[in-house]
């Protein structure tokens, strides 16, 4: 009698426990309603935005075409200066009208079409300011969404997109590689100045 | 040798897969597709037409004929003109005889690559870079509205050098005889559809 009893209680508790862990609870199965967290909403943000992603990749283009040595300093000091700008945008609450990033769209679209061997240390200012900037202009857009948390995922992101592709670019040896790279970034400067002639088309 | 093929076949996967991308019709599974549609139009606007996909193949042709420099210089002034050419076009600025500039275009850059003509390079530069306005007018004007301006300049922008790609990847059968000749054909071709497209235009 004893037996069957214990038996019985190992069964209802074992029922109990099984419901519990079994209880249905938000599936959360469709992300674009629910959100996948602040981080990949940072990650998201930089994926989806042309004006922030084609000037990190063209960091990442002539990091590549100028070597190790500023390449590594870039890696670092670019997610790390977009991150410090992203902070900073976080005090200001307007966009400028003018379209700036189109000023990084231009200059590094020429530095790489024209393969210009600007000293490291300029290449390093040049790929901190474009940082900055772009940075800053996240942390306006991002302090009302995922903030903080948002830009890290950023910053994230840019350091593996630097890596891959300065990596990938400064393995090319066969000297028409080189040349793909260049006529990628003329594409990249024509963008920048397609996005002033924008700019200008809808101030008239 | 065998590393030349390999980031080779890694270009023509690459081109191909941009082709086939700018042949998909849109997901629309997204809020902004008015927005991001901007980019499929601006694939498919230099695609759309084909005068300015002759025009944009005979440059690569062209460039591959002419050997280093020309063979990088051309594809990498061309887009950076064409949208100066395309700035003009957003802002009203009118170009008298776009159609006609672009169908004289087809005709001499298709004699060129028939005769295989080695001008001095600031020439070539130049005549490119002067058609590249007209190319880039057509592209600024014809956005069609509630679509992102910059997504749209970007599709046109790569679409073209696309183009570019697949005229210099053609231009690579200039190193047999049989294919310097076809090149030929393609330039006789060219300037002959570039006599129809100027027809058309003045008709």
């Amino acid at each position: 009698m004893k037996i069957s009893f214990l038996n019985n209680l190992r069964i209802l508790l074992g029922a109990a426990v099984s419901a519990v862990l079994l209880k249905p609870s938000v599936a959360a199965a469709h992300l674009v309603t629910t959100g996948m967290g602040p981080v990949y909403d940072g990650i998201g943000h930089l994926l989806l935005t042309p004006e922030d992603l084609v000037p990190a990749l063209a960091v990442a283009l002539y990091a590549g075409l100028r070597g190790r040595v500023p390449g590594r300093r870039a890696l670092f000091l670019f997610p790390l200066a977009w991150l410090l700008g992203g902070f900073s945008g976080f005090s200001v609450s307007s966009m400028p009208a003018f379209p700036l990033p189109a000023i990084s769209f231009l200059l590094l679209g020429i530095l790489i079409a024209a393969d210009l061997r600007v000293p490291d240390n300029v290449f390093t200012v040049i790929a901190i300011a474009v940082g900055i900037m772009h940075g800053f202009f996240n942390g306006i857009a991002l302090k009302m969404g995922p903030a903080g948390l948002g830009l890290l995922g950023i910053m994230a992101a840019l350091f593996v997109l630097l890596a891959i592709v300065s990596a990938f670019v400064l393995s090319l040896k066969p000297p028409w590689t080189r040349i793909v790279v260049r006529v990628a970034g003329s594409w990249v400067a024509a963008m920048g100045l397609l996005m002033i002639g924008w700019f200008f088309r809808s101030q008239v | 040798m065998k590393k030349h093929v390999r980031y080779l076949d890694l270009l023509v996967c690459f081109l191909a897969l941009i082709v086939y991308l700018s042949w998909t019709t849109p997901a629309q599974a997204h809020i902004q597709q008015g927005q991001a549609i901007g980019f499929v139009t601006g694939l498919e606007h230099p695609w759309s037409g084909l005068d300015h996909v002759l025009a944009m193949i005979a440059v690569g042709i062209w460039g591959a004929q002419l050997g280093n420099p020309a063979l990088w210089l051309l594809p990498v002034t061309f887009p950076m003109v064409m949208s100066l050419g395309a700035i003009m076009g957003l802002l009203g600025i009118p170009l008298p005889g776009i159609e006609i500039g672009i169908a004289v275009s087809a005709i001499l850059l298709g004699a060129m690559v028939l005769g295989e003509v080695k001008p001095k390079l600031y020439i070539a530069a130049v005549m490119v870079g002067f058609f590249a306005v007209f190319h880039g007018h057509a592209h600024g004007t014809e956005l069609p509205p509630g679509q992102s301006g910059l997504l749209y300049s970007m599709g046109f922008v790569i679409a073209t050098g696309v183009l570019h790609g697949i005229g210099i990847l053609m231009g690579t059968i200039h190193r047999w005889p049989a294919g310097k000749l076809a090149l030929r054909g393609a330039g006789a071709f060219i300037a002959a559809m570039g006599v129809f497209f100027l027809w058309q235009a003045v008709a």
